[in-house]
């Protein structure tokens, strides 16, 4: 009740995006058991009305149900992607910030290449030739994003990696993982949450963006760039086919994006 | 940056585009899609498996990975970067066709972004905290979550089928076809820019030099923009540089949707008839637009900034 209390933005954005991923798990119910993938054609191209609210698209299909269960689709890849960015960054980053020498050699020029490089460019290029799928998109954004956390890491690293508490612990005998894991990484983890938090809106603006260009989700997935991409042709006839999937992805972008910024300010009250 | 430290970017230009053509060279090559096959069903033939194989040894793909990435380079050397599957003609004369229209919408984007994130961001560091600041704030936050092709999708529903003041497809070369997609990319750009304009501005309102000018008596329109906009300008140099990756991929996006006839839309095209060369010349010329500007961003600085200049 104290932390409710005390960081009162963070716990409301905390609540919208409960919402959002209650309202994933439970489309089903939501949508009252309309099938996002059902397509019954003569009620194609219907404009939002009491039995479609959010209209029909091309195929007769239920847009609100579709863009209820886009959400489990785009969370899923967006926090897929944040995981693994997170996870391989952060360790990457440790080892080359802790042994350096070789080990930061090779890692920090790979970093360094892929921050000289437009990645959105590149994750287009990949996820294309990969083929498309939600997984191949997912492989794709991580490739070239990961270099931003090793390169937090590393430099979070360095800087206690020559404190006194380190050489006492291998002085003591610690062994070497024993220290990676209890005094390298929680000095590691806050600032790179803090980083993952406020990373997730855009992650799911990029992915989306590799579906809406045919190289994210197929049809007939209900996927929120996919559905926009399906709307494009139909903008003269059915502009909500593209209307409401952009709304989504822009609601849960802000909430994320609001709740990474109340996260920051959680964890690192040094703006204040 | 003098002439030494040029030399030596420029040798790490060309590492970094070995590294990025070759992974994309690895991936091309165990990525399950097959340009022959996909060549043969475009122009509507169902090939027999030796025709298959006659095909794949003429393109060389047959051959082992690093044999065909070094021919490739060894064919860049010569200016030859090889010839598109899909258009059967040398990539360079297609690349170089889309060049232009590319770096126009990417130049005006930015123009436009410039004008809106730079007056908008200043007057929230003058006026910091207060109401203005807030609610600027709050528009550039919702403009930063918004996808640019829907905010497209929603300026071409509006200003082109409502209102049909501007074509749907921006396929010709003129001005009109331009206007709506350099919207769209400065949209999501400036948002982000006026936030960095901001911080850039607060941070050099805060320096001592400032408060002795205003201690002194100095009007402060002058001290604004005689000196904290130049010391401020190079932040904002380096973020605009960098500023360009996020754009050069938004074009891709940005073009296929107003079925503008650039870089990034042949792209698409070429990814999804996995036309090799063409994805290939694309990725390299793409990195090196990128990393050339921002290498004369960097040289700017000797212009920029005087006090890189007495370095040398």
């Amino acid at each position: 009740m104290e932390f409710i209390k005390k960081n009162k933005t963070f716990c409301l954005f905390a609540f919208f995006a409960l919402l959002i991923i209650l309202a994933a798990i439970f489309a089903p119910v939501l949508t009252g058991g309309v099938s996002p993938t059902d397509a019954v054609l003569k009620n194609a191209l219907q404009a939002p009305n009491a039995n479609h609210i959010f209209g029909t698209d091309k195929l007769g299909r239920d847009v609100f149900a579709r863009v209820i269960y886009g959400a489990r689709i785009s969370l899923a890849a967006t926090f897929a992607v944040v995981g693994i960015i997170f996870v391989l960054g952060s360790v990457l980053g440790v080892l080359a910030g802790y042994f350096g020498g070789f080990v930061d050699a090779v890692i920090m020029r790979i970093a360094d290449m892929m921050v000289s490089f437009p990645g959105m460019v590149f994750a287009i290029a990949i996820a294309g030739i990969l083929g498309a799928s939600v997984k191949n998109a997912v492989i794709a954004v991580a490739l070239v994003s990961w270099t931003k956390y090793a390169r937090l890491a590393r430099s979070l690293v360095l800087k206690i990696r020559n404190r006194d508490f380190v050489a006492a612990a291998i002085v003591t005998g610690s062994k070497t993982p024993y220290i990676l894991i209890r005094y390298m990484l929680p000095n590691v983890i806050p600032t790179l949450v803090i980083t993952a938090a406020t990373d997730i809106g855009g992650m799911m603006l990029e992915l989306a963006g590799l579906s809406f260009l045919g190289f994210g989700a197929k049809a007939p997935d209900p996927e929120w760039g996919l559905m926009m991409n399906e709307g494009r042709q139909f903008i003269q006839n059915a502009p909500w086919m593209m209307f409401y999937p952009g709304l989504a992805i822009f609601l849960v972008v802000v909430v994320f994006n609001l709740l990474g910024d109340a996260l920051r300010d959680v964890l690192d009250p040094r703006d204040e | 940056m003098n002439a030494k430290q040029i030399g030596k970017r420029l040798i790490q230009i060309i590492i970094v585009a070995l590294g990025v053509t070759f992974l994309t060279f690895l991936i091309t090559y165990f990525a399950p899609g097959d340009p022959v096959r996909t060549m043969f069903s475009a122009a509507g033939v169902v090939p027999s498996e030796e025709l298959v194989q006659e095909m794949r040894e003429e393109l060389g793909l047959n051959r082992p990975v690093l044999v065909q990435y070094f021919s490739w380079l060894g064919g860049i050397l010569k200016g030859d970067f090889g010839t598109s599957y899909a258009f059967h003609k040398p990539v360079s004369g297609l690349l170089l066709a889309r060049l232009w229209p590319t770096l126009k919408l990417s130049i005006l984007s930015m123009i436009l972004m410039l004008l809106v994130a730079v007056p908008i961001g200043m007057a929230q560091a003058t006026h910091k905290n207060s109401f203005l600041d807030y609610a600027l704030r709050g528009i550039t936050f919702f403009g930063v979550s918004m996808p640019n092709f829907w905010v497209g999708m929603i300026l071409m529903l509006f200003f082109c089928v409502r209102l049909q003041w501007l074509p749907v497809v921006c396929s010709g070369g003129n001005f009109r076809n331009l206007i709506l997609p350099a919207v769209t990319l400065a949209f999501a750009m400036s948002a982000k820019y006026t936030r960095q304009v901001r911080t850039a501005i607060v941070e050099e309102l805060n320096q001592d030099y400032v408060t002795g000018a205003r201690a002194r008596g100095v009007p402060e329109w002058r001290i604004l923009w005689l000196n904290v906009f130049p010391n401020s300008l190079l932040p904002l140099v380096t973020m605009l540089g960098l500023s360009l990756g996020s754009l050069l991929g938004g074009t891709a996006v940005v073009e296929v949707i107003f079925t503008y006839p650039g870089l990034g839309n042949l792209a698409v095209s070429a990814i999804t008839s996995y036309d090799y060369p063409l994805i290939q010349g694309y990725v390299l010329w793409i990195s090196l637009i990128y990393m050339l500007v921002n290498l004369a961003v960097d040289i700017s600085y000797n212009y920029i900034d005087p006090r890189m200049r007495e370095k040398r």
